[in-house]
């Protein structure tokens, strides 16, 4: 345990059982009068898959800034319980620290690359603290030391590995930003693993996709789950892929936790439903709306 | 270089903090300076105090005006203008010019000349503003961030020394156009207070100035055009606005404002030279940044921020320094509101 | 002037219309009479301590024809160009860096060479002032080229270099090889006291805050003047010595003495031109090989995309103030430089013209790369040398080749990146 929480002595035993990852405590984040999350508290644990879905604007990505440090929560706690390093309180860290010392690893909504960068170069990167520890702040690179040569030869193994497995090695020394899409996504999946994460965020994989890469996407986040071992927080709004490879499923809505469960109970759950497909569904509907439904209607037919 | 000449005319008033060190000699300011404080410190903390404040929201009023045209420009292309100091300079330089034509015409009723001047600056300093973007920011739009500012910066070595080979690099003075003055009041030890009808002149325009340009970015259709570009060009474009005459309008617009405080300064301080464009276009930024960039109240705040700030750095302090004080609040500033004052804070996209 | 350019090109399909070509000449000369009228035609010239109107209607109607003529030469040229450029450029920029290393050696070997081939006093004497913005450009090009930070106030830090090694040299008499170091840590001190506060500003408010700095150095240089002579600068600073022995004249331990040989003022000049050659050849050599290491790809990575730097828990602040300081420390070691050779420093050597004109050089070299760095520095330095008879037109042209330049070819000259750790060799043919 890196930190205690003096403030709440004991609770942490209680509450905590042995195979959870991270815990999102009551979590509150204002911007200005604008509540983008209210109260949210949901466990996401080790070697699982978890999802967190809902419609747009629930707050999904705000809840995965303020795990990875770009936002601070107004309110709440964000803990991390690391299978090698152990307890981290993430939201007392500074952003950039969460990576560099909790190992939590995260992706973007609209891929951010480092464009103009090789593929490779995007790799060893992301193994830049490792690196630098290994090369003593650079100065042992700097004076040709072989511990450095070292060092940088398994950030290139450990790239190539992540290369293969996603069909990128005959594509290494490509700038990323030249990739197709897709590829784009996936190097981006394969830089997070390279900081070799306690935990992996991934903030809508498989948008954009087409059905072939979307199933290869699958088969690549349950090897990470399985072979690595890592833990996965996912938003994602194809709900193909969620329901395929989630193991437990958080709904939000306008902020808030509608639904906690299997993929299964959650498909289910009634307020689910109508979180996604409205209450009533002709009612609302402005007169001229309803007009237009049914001519579309009549054409269908 | 330029200070050998100085002598012919060292009656020049001393209160020209926009022309900095290069018009007067260095030496010679201290000495005036500090014996004018003593002066003054005899005559009375107040009404010293009170005349530094009129000074100092003549000088900010000019700031100000020159420092909207970096706001609007960096709101709409986020491009630092680095021209438009000297786009400043060519201001004063036509409306002396000008002066000098109605001179020569032999149009001397103040009232006219001034509206003269004013007009006639205001139109061809648009042109150069215009022409400005159109051959050095418009082929680059959409090149790397870089890439305009050095052009910028070519072309402000450029105009200045183009005005320099055209009009000669000896400073130019002008004769006083508006004389005398308000006497606000008297102190016990028969200091005056005064404002000088220029200086209401200067302060009556900046606000009027300002007025028209709020209304017109609120509340015209011209305003909703470079509002939209402001917040998405390409989307702007897609609904139907003329992206590239709105960006030229701003430029346009903002050399107008510049011209104006060309013009000012010329009559204020009676002096000009080809190389007052960088000193004044750097503080202006300065202010438009201090504000908060594209905030157009944010920027003649600033602008009256600074001229304060240099108006009583140089009367209680010293003035050699003034630029090191305006600096380095700004950078205390930026430390504590990375924003500048009255720009929104950004919550960081991710 | 893209879509004037189309609009006059595309009629005929690749056929010039001649009446379009006028019409738009004739726009851009009418623009450059409105521009003339009041500037060129009229001067407000002085006549002892007033101003009096001056007419030159005749240097009007010359610029009005030069920009009606230029413009139809540049619509002339612009649509013959098209079809050829592309194809010549990219074969051109292929042909540098697959033979980098090649022309690197080549251009040591020039560098060694030259004043082997040509001891010219003058020629020496303008490659030393290339060589040194060369290495200014190679300095700065770590922060912006490669960070990516807008440093505006670069040349403070060529200022405290000079001024350390003035001061120092003069008042203690301590040799340059000993100041020189010093210098550069003085430099890169300064870097880290500018930087640490700023450095988390956004990019654009970095460069105002550079700018200030640059300007806050001269100041206190001017005004200072117990301490640093203020507009006059310091004068008689201790000259270059050969590890010890002056360059002058006499029997014992001097250079010429030394070596035996007969003293010539050429020889101190021949060798502070190997010292800067050497100095700037360590500063690439640095870069080049920080680039490989993690600090030199944070550095990359930092300027492509922050927040992505900060989710792989990388310290954006430390990274900026590591090319901060990097940078600052290699100005610092030129400063040294600049003032060991010139044996004077004045604050008007530290202008941000000085700044503008090395911001130029990275820029127009194409960011980041060491070659472009180079090349864009011999138009800057060499270019005006050539033009001197045009004395007055100097900086007039100077200006507008930059914009020229910048608005030819927006990316810089070489805009080529190398990946810095290939993965495959590189192909021959591709």
């Amino acid at each position: 345990m890196l930190f205690h929480d003096l403030t709440r002595p004991g609770t942490d035993e209680i509450k905590v059982s042995d195979d959870s990852l991270l815990e999102i405590e009551h979590v509150t984040m204002r911007f200005g009068g604008l509540v983008a999350i209210d109260d949210l508290s949901f466990t996401a644990r080790k070697k699982e898959i978890t999802a967190l879905i809902g419609p747009n604007g629930a707050g999904k990505t705000t809840v995965f800034n303020c795990i990875t440090g770009f936002y601070k929560p107004t309110v709440g706690r964000v803990m991390l319980t690391h299978p090698r390093k152990g307890r981290y309180y993430l939201e007392r860290m500074e952003g950039f620290k969460i990576a560099q010392q909790a190992d939590v690893a995260r992706t973007f909504q609209n891929i951010r690359l480092f464009p103009r960068m090789s593929v490779l170069e995007n790799l060893i990167v992301a193994q830049h603290n490792a690196l630098m520890k290994a090369s003593a702040f650079s100065f042992a690179g700097l004076l040709f030391m072989n511990r450095y040569a070292k060092a940088e030869k398994e950030a290139v193994e450990r790239a190539k590995y992540w290369l293969n497995k996603v069909g990128l090695y005959d594509r290494a020394d490509w700038d990323a930003g030249n990739l197709p899409y897709g590829d784009q996504r996936r190097l981006e999946i394969c830089r997070a693993m390279c900081i070799q994460p306690a935990v992996l965020c991934l903030d809508e994989p498989a948008a954009g996709l087409n059905p072939r890469e979307s199933l290869e996407l699958n088969e690549l986040l349950l090897g990470i789950r399985d072979h690595e071992g890592v833990g996965i927080l996912l938003i994602e709004h194809d709900m193909s892929v969620v329901m395929q490879i989630s193991d437990h499923v958080v709904v939000l809505d306008h902020g808030r936790k509608i639904s906690d469960g299997t993929p299964e109970f959650v498909r289910n759950d009634p307020t689910v439903i109508k979180a996604y497909l409205g209450e009533s569904e002709d009612e609302d509907l402005p007169q001229t709306v309803k007009n237009d439904l049914a001519r579309n209607a009549g054409k269908d037919v | 270089m330029k200070r050998t000449i100085l002598s012919e005319f060292s009656d020049i008033p001393l209160d020209r903090g926009i022309l900095s060190d290069r018009l007067i000699g260095k030496r010679r300011t201290k000495r005036l300076r500090r014996l004018g404080d003593n002066q003054q410190y005899n005559g009375g903390r107040v009404a010293y105090f009170l005349q530094q404040l009129i000074n100092g929201l003549t000088l900010g009023s000019i700031y100000g005006l020159i420092a909207i045209g970096y706001t609007m420009v960096y709101g709409i292309i986020g491009m630092i203008n680095f021209a438009h100091g000297d786009i400043f300079m060519i201001g004063a330089f036509i409306s002396v010019i000008t002066f000098l034509v109605l001179g020569a015409l032999g149009i001397t009723f103040v009232p006219l000349a001034l509206v003269v001047v004013l007009l006639m600056a205001m139109i061809f300093t648009a042109i150069y503003g215009w022409s400005v973007e159109r051959v050095a920011y418009r082929p680059l739009r959409g090149s790397f961030r870089l890439a305009p500012l050095i052009s910028a910066i070519g072309v402000s070595i450029a105009l200045q020394n183009a005005v320099q080979i055209a009009q000669g690099a000896r400073v130019k003075p002008m004769e006083p156009v508006i004389a005398g003055g308000l006497t606000l009041f008297t102190d016990s030890n028969n200091f005056d207070v005064v404002i000088s009808y220029l200086q209401i002149f200067i302060m009556v325009l900046t606000v009027v100035l300002m007025a028209g340009f709020t209304y017109v970015i609120t509340r015209t259709s011209l305003g909703r055009q470079q509002r939209a570009c402001e917040q998405d060009r390409t989307m702007a474009g897609l609904i139907g606005v003329n992206v590239d005459r709105t960006i030229s309008t701003t430029f346009v617009m903002g050399a107008v404002l510049a011209a104006v405080a060309g013009l000012m300064v010329t009559l204020q301080y009676g002096v000009i030279d080809f190389y007052i464009g960088f000193l004044a276009g750097t503080k202006a930024f300065t202010a438009a940044v201090l504000g908060g960039i594209g905030s157009l109240p944010g920027a003649m705040l600033g602008g009256i921020l600074i001229g304060l700030i240099e108006a009583f750095w140089s009367a209680y302090f010293t003035i050699e320094y003034k630029d090191v004080a305006t600096f380095g609040i700004l950078v205390l500033v930026l430390i504590f509101r990375p924003t500048g004052l009255l720009g929104k804070p950004e919550v960081e996209k991710v | 002037m893209a879509d004037m350019k189309n609009a006059v090109a595309t009629p005929g399909q690749g056929g010039f219309d001649v009446g379009a070509a006028l019409k738009e000449s004739g726009k851009a000369a009418f623009v450059a009479g409105l521009l003339g009228l009041p500037l060129l035609a009229l001067k407000a010239d002085n006549f002892g301590s007033k101003l009096g109107l001056v007419y030159r209607w005749d240097a009007l109607f010359i610029a009005i024809a030069a920009v009606f003529v230029g413009r139809f030469l540049l619509i002339l040229l612009s649509g013959r160009q098209k079809k050829s450029e592309g194809g010549v450029f990219a074969a051109f920029g292929k042909g540098i860096h697959s033979n980098m290393a090649l022309i690197g050696l080549a251009g040591l070997v020039i560098g060694v060479l030259l004043p082997v081939v040509y001891p010219d006093r003058y020629v020496i004497y303008i490659a030393t002032t290339f060589m040194i913005y060369v290495m200014l450009g190679w300095g700065l090009n770590i922060v912006v080229g490669l960070a990516g930070l807008l440093d505006l106030g670069y040349v403070a830090f060529y200022a405290v270099g000079a001024y350390s090694y003035a001061l120092i040299a003069s008042q203690f008499g301590w040799s340059f090889w000993v100041v020189l170091p010093l210098a550069g840590l003085f430099a890169a001190f300064f870097g880290v006291i500018l930087g640490f506060p700023v450095l988390r500003l956004r990019g654009d408010y970095l460069a105002i805050v550079t700018l200030g700095f640059g300007e806050i150095i001269r100041v206190i240089l001017i005004n200072w003047t117990d301490f640093t002579g203020g507009p006059n600068g310091i004068s008689g600073i201790p000259p270059i010595t050969f590890f010890g022995l002056p360059f002058k004249n006499g029997d014992h331990g001097t250079f010429a003495s030394f070596f035996g040989i007969a003293h010539s003022p050429v020889q101190r000049i021949i060798f502070l031109y190997f010292v800067i050659l050497t100095l700037a050849t360590l500063t690439n050599l640095f870069t080049q090989r920080m680039r490989k290491l993690p600090v030199g790809r944070a550095w990359e990575a930092l300027r492509e995309d922050e927040i992505a730097c900060r989710s792989l828990g990388i310290n954006p602040t430390n990274i900026k103030l590591s090319a901060f300081a990097l940078g600052a420390m290699f100005g610092g070691f030129a400063g040294s430089f600049f003032s060991v050779r010139a044996g004077f420093v004045s604050p008007e050597s530290f202008t941000f013209i000085e700044s503008a004109v090395i911001l130029a050089i990275v820029v127009l070299g194409g960011m980041g790369s060491q070659l472009g760095v180079v090349i864009a520095a011999f138009f800057v330095v060499i270019l005006p040398e050539v033009f001197r008879e045009f004395e007055e037109y100097r900086m007039l042209l100077f200006g507008l080749a930059m914009m020229v330049i910048m608005v030819w070819r927006p990316n810089g000259l070489l805009s080529f990146r190398e990946p810095t750790i290939r993965l495959h060799p590189k192909k021959e043919s591709a």
